[in-house]
């Protein structure tokens, strides 16, 4: 979802298809017929926006100033209560806390480990694709099945899981990763489970970045007597991956927000570990359907993620890049 | 697009492997690709040992590092169980994998040729009310999604499963961007044999645009056979769930076989894993032109 990269790109387009259109005029078999045409085209594709898109979102707007349980058509109409309630609920308050902390972690990893995989990756001169499909595999896999893997196989809290099967060769006690508070382990196969799957993904973003890199500037580079390795890397390679560098992090952050696979299958819904969504999801779609809370707390998510994401398109001046 | 497959000309900084420092960081590389490369795989070289293996193998005090006798009765035990429906969950998970990404190509990619060819006088509007949806971001809208579903009575159904994820916005804005990038010369030769929209679009456009076609079919198919969220969410009979909520289901049941689970694990990416065989060329380009699929 690279809204900002699309506002630009489409303006660019629409412009340019404008262009065209005004160097033809006419040349269309008339005003009616192609109205018809592009309906017949565009209609569908419109009439499902309309009823799974646009009026999801107005409905819950609506649902958002009543009190909705257990019904989609409620009636007691309660302003802005649903809103100051979930601001106040420390639950809603600490997922969010639990988002912050996750995303503390998983961007800044995610951006570094895939930008170092595509630089190992790019460097190699020997079955670079062989390379290449093994970080790129576990995308085919789903968040249910890491999960699964990673909290019954690599993490399991007995003995016979892998990480407690190497602490115990050194003589370490079990850990039940999972569930132990303090320290907080619970960490460990939450960030690792998601760098395992979407690392591949940006290393792919990252070496179609690197293949754009012009040689010159590299050979210009050696000119000046750049010392390759660091030098090169910080003042050339760095700068030139600059619009890609600030897709992965923009894509990443919103990915993040609407973490829910991996925390519900491996730890549940549970108060020391839950992330907006599965928060909302219980609130709304479990033994209570609260809807009214759940709608207003959806929305309350929907913005920060937008402001969130308008402010890092604003601080990394998007656009300005071009790509 | 073919970047990613480009071997000539990828940035090397020069004379690197030449110094001591180089030979030193050549050898430091190769390690770290091998430590990468050996625990990208682990998880896989988990799901095929877990899954061939009897459960006392899996709760050995000692680590087996592979079962010394293949257990490949495990499918049958799976597909014999019946607590979980495995049969049915691929079945479901097929159907909302095909027909999902078949109805999402076909609506975006008519949509889009429509936006960039068609000249209408309102084209533009209706091309910003489809970007602004862009913006909202997709999982903070499955509570609202799930209210207008249930009230047209589609919940546990592969209808409630598939038709509300149709229309995706992302991939009529790509549709559009590629035809309007598509040569003019083409669609101008068949329109002076006479052929309409309709005809240009399915006769000539269609089929010379297959390798964009596969690129976004490949990543659309992978993420709904992945996906989890909202099959968890319409899913509440489990003649409707997908494989991914069968899975999932299966951790919190009582009593867990690890061995059962993860061969549910190794059946159910097996079609992607083939995707991957064969398709990564196409899949390489969807990443890289759409940046991402959620």
């Amino acid at each position: 979802m690279s809204a900002p990269v699309t506002t630009s790109r489409a303006e660019d387009a629409a412009t340019a298809g404008e262009r065209r259109r005004r160097r033809r005029p006419g040349r269309q078999k008339g005003i009616a017929g192609n109205a018809l045409w592009f309906w017949i085209f565009v209609g569908p594709f419109v009439l499902g926006l309309l009823v799974f898109s646009y009026l999801p979102i107005i409905w819950s707007l609506v649902l958002s100033f009543f009190e909705a349980y257990n019904t989609a058509t409620p009636s007691k109409f309660v302003g802005l209560q649903n809103y100051i309630d979930m601001l106040k609920d420390h639950n809603f308050l600490s997922s969010l806390g639990t988002f912050t902390i996750f995303a503390v972690f998983i961007v800044p990893l995610t951006f570094i480990l895939s930008l170092a995989l595509a630089l190992l990756v790019n460097q190699v001169k020997i079955a670079r694709a062989f390379f290449r499909s093994v970080f790129f595999l576990p995308t085919a896999c789903s968040y249910v099945v890491a999960s699964l893997i990673w909290r019954l196989s690599i993490f399991n809290g007995v003995r016979f899981g892998l990480a407690n099967t190497i602490l115990g060769w050194f003589g370490i006690d079990n850990i039940a990763w999972l569930s132990t508070v303090s320290p907080p382990w619970y960490w460990l196969p939450i960030v690792t489970v998601r760098l395992w799957l979407q690392l591949g993904f940006y290393m792919i973003l990252f070496i179609a970045g690197l293949q754009r890199i012009s040689p010159t500037l590299y050979e210009a580079a050696y000119v000046d007597g750049a010392k390759p390795g660091w030098q090169v890397f910080r003042y050339i390679t760095l700068p030139q991956l600059r619009a890609t560098s600030i897709a992965v992090l923009i894509l990443n952050l919103i990915a993040a927000y609407q973490a829910f696979d991996e925390f519900y299958n491996l730890i549940g819904n549970v108060n020391y570990a839950r992330p907006p969504l599965v928060y909302l999801y219980g609130i709304s779609l479990g033994s209570i359907q609260d809807l009214g809370h759940g709608s207003a707390g959806a929305l309350i998510l929907a913005v920060i993620i937008m402001i969130v994401t308008l402010l890092q398109a604003r601080i990394f001046g998007f656009g300005k890049a071009g790509d | 697009m073919a970047v990613s497959e480009r071997t000539t000309g990828t940035p090397q900084p020069i004379g690197f492997s030449q110094t001591a420092f180089g030979r030193v960081g050549m050898v430091l590389r190769w390690i770290a690709l091998f430590i990468a490369v050996v625990l990208f795989l682990l998880p896989f070289y988990l799901i095929l040992r877990n899954a061939l293996s009897t459960e006392a193998d899996i709760t050995a005090p000692s680590w087996t590092l592979f079962p010394s006798h293949l257990q490949w009765g495990n499918i049958k035990e799976l597909f014999d169980d019946t607590q979980v429906p495995m049969a049915r969950a691929l079945y479901n998970s097929a159907v909302v994998g095909i027909l999902g990404t078949a109805g999402q190509l076909l609506l975006a990619s008519m949509a889009g040729y429509g936006l960039a060819r068609i000249p209408y006088r309102h084209a533009d509007k209706i091309f910003y009310a489809i970007v602004a949806t862009l913006m909202i971001p997709g999982a903070v809208t499955f509570i609202p999604s799930f209210i207008v579903v249930s009230s047209l009575g589609w919940v546990s159904s592969l209808r409630g499963l598939i038709i509300p994820t149709l229309f995706s916005g992302f991939a009529a804005f790509l549709f559009r961007q590629y035809f309007l990038g598509f040569p003019r010369e083409l669609e101008e030769a068949a329109r002076v044999d006479g052929a309409g929209y309709f005809g240009v679009f399915w006769r000539i456009v269609v089929p010379n645009s297959l390798p964009f076609f596969a690129a976004l079919a490949a990543i659309t198919f992978i993420g709904n056979w992945n996906s989890f969220l909202w099959p968890l969410v319409i899913g509440q009979d489990s003649s409707s769930w997908t494989i991914q909520v069968a899975m999932s289901t299966f951790i919190t049941a009582q009593t867990i076989n690890i061995h059962e689970l993860f061969m549910a694990v190794a059946v159910s990416i097996l079609p992607l894993v083939l995707i991957f065989a064969f398709l990564q060329r196409y899949l390489i380009q969807g990443v890289t032109q759409s940046g991402i699929k959620d």
